[in-house]
Order: structure tokens, then C-alpha cells, then sequence
């Protein structure tokens, strides 16, 4: 059984990158390197105010005086950030409302991907801001939206046409000199999206980016910021890709969340960067801080995530209960196989009071990956009835991988109830062999029970993104049984 | 003995008692009967003094004195004793430890002498004899590992120990065989006495064809709709609480 | 990186005290001692932001500038002699330790033929083929530097060697006694050797005998070979002024059984390695603690089960109560090695904040690398049973004591791994009587017989 086993876990490693292909289109780009004179070209480019300059050079001062952290159980080889591109854009700018004059080649490319560009084509009726090498590209359902008074645009044109709210809310929730990648995301970031429900509004659709690296040597550094007012509620997907390359490329996001009074975010994402080829080489170092406050009472904010490309991944979206009675969710499948590494979980920061958390984490390990579940559960002094769960399971699949977990929990009010659980075990001989003796084959086996294990999560996603993330597993499992 | 009046009773903001009114006196037992979700339960952990429930009307007079001013330890004391729905498992405290504490608690209450370790151990052998219990069920900790019957059986045995003066029956027939169901309503009969009182909640008549009940009383929507001797339990049985309903809704 | 004031004051306190302390060691722990100053030298202290030592900063109190307890003689009799004449005890070969140094009682009654119980600083010179192989292979001077400052000053502290096929039928108690009318910092250093098929109980108890504040750096390594059995207890009933850093490291063969029970009933500021290597198939380890903490006391139980083979398995569980403003810290740290296949790890970290000034943090950890295994962990941060609470009430038992039976219910389960029953009763009413508040410095420790310090002063006057 052994060796069947091994070859089918070949098969995996073997199985090609689906989305590595690379688009000619005619990219504006800027010299590789990062000084304040790129930061400052940046800004220029974009016509941004004068703010905004100020706050990016005071980021990359920060920056200059951080250090690469090295806490997670990650081996990253050194990055050189003097050569990478900061900024790279295509050259034919679309107009934002019509599909007309985008680029031939990138609505091809995003055909591939696809992602419907073409509101024509829109049955799903999900409004998608496509995002190619940090520049928006094309927001779909402008109009309908605006309708209701929500605000679905690039981060270019926020800050552009709505710098108060962006004045007011940017790097309140991650501040510019939180941690060395947020920092440099801060002084570099190009492109993102920005969405804005007013008070009352329940969002009619879900609200999408896609986000694509394309250019050789090019970093993506997109910036996404949500404010939810009172009383209102939207749900939010980003799915990403980038083409296959032998070197490294970095995407350092930021994305911030504020939910004011009653206000619901849910955020999704089906995370497929390029993982790196079987032995290893190239693919993303996908190292991204994902935040969200929940600023009023009886707020919520739910993270999910599946996890499957990137060559590193970093991340840890996180839950500030700072409202009276709020709520913050994180469920995430991470699955890691050849040479991938992750380290991702989440921070549930409990600071007012009745406040609850819960955290689902399952993940799934081949290959020779290295997956790694890292959170905090952090009870302040006053956040009494604190309330957590989490559950943090890991599978593994073959012998070469490791899994790990390293929750903490801090716990500062004796009226706190924390709950933490976790099991590591491989994935059941047993049950593949029942499969087996009802006719389906041990591929299809171990991906109707990756698929159990993860159904937890996968059932916190809008239906259509559920279905894509299942698949997307099934692709990335089937045959690695260990 | 127990005078209830207009008890109101809320959880959650919920009203579960919405003017309860009862008298019992010695040596009388009374079956409070009702569907499901009407109050039954409620009433019984009010009267205990569970803390989730808020009372906010009404009065309940135990001996002569205000039972709704007093914490729930001195409400046992005092001689109230309440048999669970679901005895509380409690792994590492054991049985003897559990029932020596809390008989020395009350006599210390009433100024009485405490009993000595023998004394204590024969008292225990005594009691369980009198309610058929198995002797190793005292050895373990407090209802830990217990079957539904065990659990059950428990209670009384814990009832036998204390010898209160009103007790109350949770629904002490539910999920027990017709022999366990015969050791429990043997228990209560043998220690019924001319002094005491008993307060038997429960949905199905099965349990009065063992212990006869002096009062029959329904309960319905946190009241108290019907009261009549035990023929209204057989009424109950054959005919169903819709009539209830019915006349209620009438 | 550069090492501290503070280290250099170490390391110039060593320079000037080296002939002396070596000239009371045997080679083998001067060689490690060479190795320990270098790593020592390199790398001084941990610093509080290191990842081991996040939740407990030892710095403010190692200072060389404390009279240094290697450098005391005699006066520690008349410590165990007022120990001695309060009785009330186990039934057990009994030595003593006073500040770091063995003290020959001539209580140890006699011990079985061949077994071998003693002075760390004798014995390591007449058994140089054991040092030899065990010595400093468990307690890595490279990778914990307060491992390399004992390792440094290391002369005496206790040595037990338990031949092949013998077994220990009494339990072991080994009293450690910090007393002195000064301040004291004190390195001791422990081997403890169970050969083959053997087996041993030994329990260690860490007492304080006067007010002073005393700074323990103690290093034990244990080693468990094949088919080897060892019950390790750690009693600790130290005075507030006690800041106490045990380092237990042990390994096991094949088919050895390990249990080790840590207890942490007083203490000022501590601080447990407790480290255990799977070194052999079938191997099965039993690590349980329990700490009861109130004022300003702290605690962290730093545990590492490592397996580093295939087949073994291991058990872990640490309960905490945590009273008034004191802080509680565990990590658990469980590795599986690569191809250390069909491991069983469980682990579990329980907790009980009684006021809003206490405080813990929790680290369960799993780092897996094989995957034919079974491995879990839970921690749970809560309060005492609300529905037990109204039982125990409404059966007349008040607030207070239905407090302490719960309170003593959930540190049960630790409890029951005791498996010398003597001691299990011992430990049992020495908990309650801590949950009731009546165990202090000044009462006697059922276990040890322990007098109080006041009524110790009042004797010596």
C-alpha cells in the first residue's frame, strides 16, 4: 500500500500549476529598487494628495528601522529588497465603467482565471474590482451600488474622491508601524480596494477582488480598507494567483476592517498564489496582515480563509472585540504540500465586555510542508464574560511534512471562559478502506475525507466561492495519502 | 408549611412564572403535572433559590419565614430539599465527603450536635439500606459515572441523609425503568411522615400510581390552571393536556 | 550578541572562585564546567523578549552581587536537626540537602544492597564511567543559559544511582532546606541514574527554613534505561521570598516508565524546565503538576516532551488556581521527531482565575513531523462549575466551603497520579488544607515534617 501510496503522492507534486500562465500586456513599470524617491515617484503617479505622501514617507522611515520578524516557524531565505519592482501598471488605463477599453490581452487573462469581467456574463451577481499587479483594473456593479450609497472602488480612487473617510480610517486599524511588512505595505502600496456601506445598508451582493500578480520581479503590496457603518452588513471575497516564476516574489497586503455599531463584515478569501514548483523553487511569499476592529457594540467580524498557494505564507487575520458584546470569527484551511511553508492563525484580542470569539482551524500537510497554526487569545483586564473557543486540528499526509501548533492564551479576567483544543493525526486508513470497499477509488477517497474535514469552513463560504475552494483542494489532494 | 404567593419568575428576560399561588401543609404530598416548557422545572429551581432566575413579584413563606431572603444553602438547612431533573456530576469529590459536609452544615445551622465519623457511617448504612442502594455507588465521587437510574436512586438516598422537611421531586420518574422507578417511589413512601411534605413535578401519571398524591395541580403558562385530588391525573393520562389547552384558550 | 553587566558579574565571580570550586569537583563536571563558561561567556542570560522565557523574567533576581552558597560550610546541622524532631512523616529513606549542599543526616536508614545515595560532589568523583556518559548530556549549557550558569558553579547537590535490576521498595524523600540568616543564591545540581529493569521512587521537597530571600538555579538530569521505572515528585512549599528555578531533564529507553509529578503549593517566583526525551521504543511518560498561587506568586511550567523515536507515548497534565494578584504561565511543548511514528502525545492545561488580578497565559504546542501519530492538547482558562455550585448549595453546603470542595475537585486528577498512596493522602490533606488557606510557611508540611520558620527562629534562640 505504501509505495501505491507514494506514487499517487507523486502524481500530486507532479500536477502542474493551473493558473501559471503569464500575460502580455503592456505594463508602466518603475526601476527595481525602493528609496524615498520610489516611495515618493508612488505617490506622484498616482496623483495622490499631499497626505498621503507624508504617510507613506513616515512608514518607510519606520521601515527602515525594522526587522524581518523571526517568530513564526518559517525558514525564509534573505529578501532583497532592492530588487523588486514597487510599482508596475498597465499601460492602457480602462475607464472604470466600461469594459471597452480594457486591454484585450487582460480580459483574456482574467477569462482564464475566470473571473467574469463582463457584466453580461454576471449570473452570479457579484460586484468584482480586478486587480492586476496592485492596480485596479476594473470594478464591476459601480452603478448599482452607489444606488444605495455603498462605495465599491480602487484604493487609488478613494483616496482620491473620498480622502476623508480614507483620512480618518487608514492605519487605524493597522497602524503603519505595526510590524515590518505592514510598514513597507504602507509606504509602497499602489493599488487595492476600498468599500464603504452606510449606515442601515445591508450590501446586495457579495463585493470580490481578484487579485493577479503578472510582471517579472514585481512585489504586489495592495492595500484594502472596509468600513462598515452602524447597522449595516457586507461580505467580502478576494481570490488571488500569479503566474509561475522561478524566483520569489513578495505580496505584502494590508487589509483593514472597522465595523461600527450592529455592523457585520464577513471576509472570505481563496488564497491560490504560485506555490513554487515540486522541488521547491520560486512561487509567493504571500506575508500579510489582515485586521479588523470591531469598533461598535454588538459588532461582528467573520475571517475565512483557504489556504492553498504561496510558497510562505504569513498571516494572521485578526479580531480587535473592542464594542461591548462584539464578535470575532476565524475559520481557515491551510493546506501546504512539496515545499510550501505556512505559519497563519489569527489574534482575538478581547477588550470589551460579553465579548465572544471562535476560531476553527483545520490544516493539512504533504509533501515535505511545514504548516503551522499560530494564535492568541488575549482577555484584557476589563473584558469581563469574555468568551473563546478554538479548535485547531491538523492532517497530515506522507511522512516528510511536519504540523504544528502554537496557540497562546493570555488571560487577564477571572470572569473569562478560553477553551482551546487541537488534535494532529494522519489521515484514517480506516475510513479510506471502507471507500475502497464501496467501489471508490483511494484518490476520490481521500477527497471526499479532506473534504468532511474541512466542511466546517468551507460551509462559512458564499456558495459559489465554495465551490471553487473545494475544488481547488481536490486539485491540490488528490492521491497524497502518506 | 409552604405558602406560595403570586410568584413571578423571569430568565432572560423571559416570564416563565406569571403568579404562581400554592399552599401545602405536613404530611401532605402534591403532584404539580403540565406539558412540556410550562413552568414545572422552573418553579422547583425558584423555590431552591438557583440564582439564573430572577424573581420579580410575589412571596414564598417556608416555616413562617420569607424563603425568597434566604441563599439556597440556607434554604437546604432550613429543611428544603430539592431532588434534580439532572443530578450535577462532580468528579473528585466524593460521595461520603459530599453528604458528611453537608449534614454537618445543617446541623451546625440548627445548633445541633454533629455527628461522629461512626455515627455519620451508620447513619449512611442505615439510609441506604432503606432505599435499596448499592453500597459501592457511596464509594465514588458525586453522581460521576452514574447511570440515569443510579443518578436518580442517588437523590433519594441523598434525601434519606438529610430528612428534610419539604421536598421537591424534579421529574424523578423520567428516564427510569419500571424497577428503578419502584426503589425511588418506595424511597419517598417510606420516608413520608406526618411532618413532611412532598412536591412531586412531574408530565406523566406513571409515577402516582406509586406515590398517591393528596393535590393534583396543573400548571400551564407559568400558572397554575387546575387543582383537584388525584383523580385529574388519570384524566391527564388518558386524555392528554389539549383539553387543557383548549379550555385555557377557550 | 553581546552579553550583559549583569553576566560579566557572573562570569567575573566565577574568575575569581574557580580554583576553589574546582578543587572540590570531580573532572568530569570541571570539563563540562569549561564548556558551560564558554557558552556562558557567549551568550549570557536569557533575556526577557527570548520565546522560552516570555512569561517569566528571572533577571531582576540573578545577580552575582548575592552571597553565593557554594562558598558557606557547616551550620546546616542544626537546620536538620530541628527538622528532625518534627515527625510526622513517610515511610522513607530520608537525606537532606541545605542550601545546595548534601548533608549526611545519618537518617538515610540503610539502604538496599548496591544502591548508591549521596553527596553529588563525592560521589561524582568515585563513579567517573557514569558521569562519563550522563553528565551535562541532558542539560544543554549551549542552549539555556541558566543551565551554563549552573553548570558553571555547580559542586554539590544530591547523586542516586540505582544499579541494574535494583528496586528501591521505600520512596526516596530528598529534603532541599534554604535557610541562612542572609541573602543566598544557590546552584545545585542533581543525578539521579535508574540502570536497566531497575526501579526508584523519589520525591524531592523544597522548604525554606528562614525569612531571607534565597535564589535557587537548580539543575536535575534523570536518565530511565531500558525497562527502567522512576516516579519523580517535586513538592514545593517555599516561603514568598523564594525565587526558584528547577531544571528537571530526563531521558528514557525502551520500555522505561517515567511518571514526574510537580507541585507548587508556595513559592515566591518559580520557574520549571521540565524537559523529558523518548529515547527508546515503548518508552511512556507520565508528567503531571499542579499549582495553588496567591499574593504576588508566580509560576511557569515550561514542559518539552520530546520523542524523538517511534512507538512511545506520553501523557501530560498541569491544573492551576490562581489566587489574589498572582500569574500563572504553562507551556507544552510537544515534539514528534521524523519517523518517531505511532506516537501518542496527549496534553492538558487547566485553569482557574479566582480574582480579576490574576493572571495566566498558556502555551500548549504541538510540533509534529511524522504523521502516523495521535497527538492533542487543550487548555482551558474558566471558573469553578456554576451548576455544580447550586448543587452542592441547595444541598446546604455554603458558598465557602462548596468553593473549596470544588476547588479541591479540580486538582483531583493530579492528585490521583501520586502512586505511592502514603504520599497521595499526604499530598491530598496538604492541598486542602492549602484551598483553606491554613497551610503557610509557619505549619508544618505533613510530607516533610517541616517545621515553620517563626517557630524555627524561637527554637535556635
Amino acid at each position: 500500500m505504501a509505495s501505491e501510496q507514494d506514487k499517487l503522492l507523486e502524481e500530486v507534486t507532479n500536477r502542474e500549476y493551473q493558473y501559471g500562465f503569464h500575460s502580455d500586456i503592456e505594463m508602466d513599470v518603475l526601476p527595481k529598487g525602493l528609496s524615498e524617491e520610489v516611495v515618493a515617484e508612488i505617490s506622484r503617479r498616482k496623483g495622490e494628495p499631499e497626505f498621503m505622501l507624508e504617510y507613506r514617507l513616515k512608514a518607510y522611515r519606520n521601515w527602515l528601522k525594522m526587522k524581518v520578524p523571526d517568530w513564526a516557524h518559517l525558514k525564509i531565505n534573505e529578501i532583497d529588497f532592492q530588487d523588486i519592482i514597487y510599482y508596475a501598471a498597465p499601460k492602457k488605463k480602462p475607464r472604470l465603467d466600461s469594459m471597452d477599453d480594457v486591454d484585450p490581452e487582460l480580459r483574456a487573462t482574467f477569462d482564464k482565471l475566470g473571473i467574469p469581467l463582463d457584466e453580461q456574463k454576471i449570473l452570479s451577481g457579484i460586484a468584482v474590482d480586478a486587480i492586476i499587479d496592485s492596480v485596479s483594473v476594473k470594478t464591476t456593479f459601480r452603478e448599482t451600488l452607489a444606488e444605495k450609497g455603498i462605495i465599491f472602488c480602487s484604493m487609488s480612487e478613494a483616496i482620491k474622491e473620498h480622502s476623508d473617510l480614507v483620512k480618518k480610517y487608514l492605519g487605524s486599524v493597522v497602524p503603519p508601524e505595526d510590524n515590518y511588512f505592514a510598514a513597507l505595505n504602507t509606504a509602497v502600496f499602489s493599488d487595492g480596494s476600498f468599500v464603504y456601506i452606510p449606515k442601515g445598508v445591508r450590501c446586495p451582493m457579495e463585493l470580490s477582488s481578484y487579485f493577479r500578480i503578472n510582471t517579472m520581479n514585481t512585489g504586489q503590496f495592495e492595500r484594502t480598507l472596509i468600513i462598515a457603518e452602524e447597522d449595516s452588513y457586507v461580505s467580502y471575497l478576494e481570490g488571488c494567483t500569479a503566474p509561475m516564476r522561478d524566483e520569489n516574489q513578495l505580496h505584502a497586503a494590508v487589509v483593514e476592517i472597522v465595523a461600527l455599531e450592529r455592523a457585520e463584515v464577513k471576509y472570505s478569501t481563496v488564497q491560490n498564489w504560485y506555490p513554487g514548483d515540486k522541488e521547491g523553487k520560486g512561487g509567493i511569499y504571500n506575508f500579510v496582515t489582515k485586521r479588523g476592529l470591531c469598533k461598535g457594540d454588538y459588532s461582528k467580524i467573520s475571517w475565512t480563509q483557504v489556504e492553498t498557494g504561496s510558497a510562505i505564507t504569513w498571516k494572521y487575520p485578526s479580531c480587535v472585540l473592542m464594542g461591548n458584546n462584539s464578535v470575532g470569527e476565524f475559520y481557515s484551511v491551510a493546506l501546504t504540500n512539496n515545499f510550501q511553508q505556512a505559519d497563519t492563525g489569527t489574534k482575538m484580542i478581547h477588550l470589551g465586555k460579553n465579548t465572544r470569539s471562535l476560531i476553527v482551524s483545520k490544516g493539512i500537510s504533504a509533501g515535505r510542508s511545514q504548516n503551522s497554526y499560530r494564535g492568541l487569545v488575549k482577555v484584557s483586564k476589563n473584558a469581563d464574560n469574555a468568551r473563546n473557543f478554538s479548535q485547531c486540528d491538523s492532517m497530515l499526509l506522507g511522512d516528510k511534512c511536519g504540523a504544528h501548533t502554537f496557540p497562546y492564551l493570555e488571560i487577564n479576567n477571572n470572569t473569562a471562559k478560553v477553551e482551546h483544543e487541537a488534535t494532529t493525526s494522519k489521515i484514517g486508513e480506516d475510513q479510506i478502506f471502507y471507500c475502497n470497499q464501496r467501489g471508490i477509488n483511494t484518490e476520490d477517497a481521500v477527497g471526499l475525507i479532506v473534504n468532511g474535514y474541512v466542511k466546517e469552513v468551507i460551509n462559512q463560504l458564499p456558495m459559489e466561492f465554495a465551490v471553487e475552494a473545494q475544488k481547488l483542494l481536490q486539485i491540490s489532494l488528490e492521491g497524497s495519502v502518506g | 408549611m409552604l405558602k406560595i404567593r403570586n410568584l413571578r419568575a423571569v430568565i432572560d428576560g423571559k416570564e416563565i412564572l406569571r403568579g404562581i399561588n400554592l399552599d401545602i401543609k405536613a404530611g401532605e404530598i402534591h403532584a404539580i403535572m403540565g406539558p412540556n416548557g410550562s413552568g414545572k422545572s422552573t418553579l422547583a429551581a425558584v423555590l431552591a433559590g438557583n440564582e439564573a432566575f430572577e424573581v420579580i413579584e410575589g412571596s414564598v413563606e417556608f416555616n413562617g419565614k420569607d424563603l425568597l431572603d434566604m441563599s439556597p444553602e440556607d434554604r437546604a438547612r432550613e429543611g428544603l430539599f430539592l431532588s434534580f431533573q439532572y443530578p450535577v456530576e462532580i468528579p473528585g469529590v466524593s460521595m461520603t465527603n459530599f453528604l458528611r459536609t453537608a449534614l454537618n452544615e445543617q446541623k451546625k445551622y440548627r445548633g445541633e450536635e454533629i455527628l461522629s465519623a461512626s455515627d455519620f457511617l451508620k447513619l449512611m448504612r442505615d439510609r441506604k439500606k432503606l432505599v435499596d442502594m448499592d453500597s459501592d455507588l457511596t464509594n465514588r465521587s458525586v453522581n460521576e459515572g452514574f447511570s440515569g437510574g443510579e443518578k436518580k436512586k442517588n437523590e433519594i438516598f441523598q434525601m434519606a441523609m438529610l430528612n428534610p422537611g419539604l421536598a421537591i421531586l424534579d421529574e424523578t420518574d423520567s428516564g427510569l425503568d419500571i424497577d428503578a422507578l419502584r426503589v425511588v417511589a418506595n424511597g419517598v413512601n417510606k420516608l413520608r411522615r406526618p411532618d413532611n411534605a412532598t412536591i412531586l413535578i412531574t408530565h406523566y401519571q406513571r409515577l402516582l400510581d406509586y406515590i398517591v398524591p393528596d393535590k393534583v395541580h396543573v400548571l400551564f403558562k407559568g400558572q397554575i390552571v387546575k387543582s383537584a385530588g388525584k383523580e385529574l391525573a388519570v384524566e391527564l393520562e388518558k386524555n392528554g393536556y389539549d383539553w387543557i389547552k383548549q379550555e385555557m384558550e377557550a | 550578541m553581546n552579553i550583559s553587566e549583569q553576566d560579566i558579574g557572573f562570569i567575573k565571580l566565577f574568575d575569581s572562585n574557580r580554583s576553589f570550586i574546582e578543587e572540590h569537583a570531580s573532572p568530569v563536571v570541571n570539563a563540562e564546567r569549561e564548556k558551560a563558561y564558554a557558552a556562558f561567556s557567549a551568550k549570557g542570560m536569557p533575556r526577557p523578549k527570548t520565546e522560552a522565557y516570555k512569561y517569566t523574567n528571572l533577571l531582576p533576581w540573578f545577580k552575582a552581587e548575592h552571597t553565593q552558597a557554594f562558598s558557606l560550610n557547616g551550620e546546616w546541622e542544626r537546620v536538620v536537626e530541628s527538622f528532625q524532631c518534627n515527625v510526622n512523616e513517610l515511610d522513607s529513606y530520608t537525606i537532606y540537602t541545605v542550601n545546595g549542599r548534601y548533608c549526611d543526616s545519618g537518617k538515610n536508614g540503610t539502604l538496599p544492597d548496591g544502591i548508591v545515595v549521596g553527596s553529588f560532589a563525592e560521589l561524582s568523583k568515585e563513579y567517573p564511567e557514569l558521569m562519563e556518559k550522563h553528565y551535562g548530556s541532558l542539560a544543554d549549557v549551549e542552549s539555556d543559559g541558566f543551565v551554563a550558569l549552573n553548570s558553571m558553579f555547580a559542586i554539590d547537590g544530591v547523586f542516586v544511582y540505582v544499579p541494574k535490576n535494583k528496586v528501591l521498595e521505600k520512596p526516596l524523600q530528598i529534603i532541599n532546606i534554604l535557610s541562612g540568616d542572609r541573602d543566598l543564591m544557590i546552584n545545585q545540581r542533581n543525578l539521579i541514574v535508574v540502570e536497566e529493569n531497575a526501579q526508584a521512587r523519589v520525591l524531592f521537597c523544597d522548604h525554606t527554613a528562614s525569612n531571607m530571600r534565597f535564589v535557587v538555579n537548580s539543575v536535575t538530569e534523570g536518565f530511565v534505561a531500558e525497562s527502567g521505572m522512576l516516579d519523580f515528585y517535586n513538592l514545593q512549599n517555599q516561603h514568598n521570598g523564594t525565587v526558584m528555578l528547577g531544571g528537571y531533564y530526563f531521558d528514557q529507553e525502551s520500555r522505561s516508565l517515567l511518571n514526574a509529578n510537580y507541585f507548587t503549593l508556595h513559592t515566591g517566583i518559580t520557574r520549571n524546565n521540565i524537559y523529558a526525551r523518548l529515547n527508546g521504543a515503548k518508552a511512556e511518560n507520565h508528567v503531571s503538576g499542579l499549582y495553588v498561587i496567591d499574593k504576588n506568586q508566580h509560576v511557569d511550567n515550561f514542559t518539552f516532551i520530546d520523542h524523538a523515536v517511534a512507538d512511545c507515548e506520553s501523557n501530560e497534565l498541569f491544573k492551576g488556581v490562581m489566587d489574589d494578584a498572582s500569574t500563572g504561565a504553562f507551556t507544552g511543548r510537544i515534539m514528534v521527531a521524523p519517523d518517531a511514528q505511532r506516537t501518542n502525545a496527549y496534553q492538558s492545561n487547566n485553569n482557574l482565575l479566582l480574582t480579576n488580578s490574576a493572571k495566566i497565559n498558556t502555551r500548549p504546542q504541538l510540533e509534529i513531523y511524522a504523521d502516523d501519530v495521535k497527538c492533542s492538547h487543550g487548555a482551558t482558562v474558566g471558573q469553578l462549575d456554576e451548576e455544580a455550585m447550586f448543587y452542592l448549595r441547595a444541598r446546604g453546603i455554603s458558598k465557602e466551603e462548596a468553593n473549596i470542595l470544588l476547588m479541591f475537585a479540580f486538582a483531583y486528577q493530579v492528585i490521583e497520579k501520586i502512586n505511592v498512596p502514603a504520599l497521595k493522602d499526604q499530598i491530598r490533606e496538604l492541598v486542602e488544607k492549602r484551598f483553606r488557606g491554613e497551610l503557610d510557611k509557619c505549619d508544618s508540611c505533613v510530607v516533610c515534617g517541616q517545621i515553620g520558620v517563626q517557630q524555627l527562629q524561637t527554637e535556635s534562640r
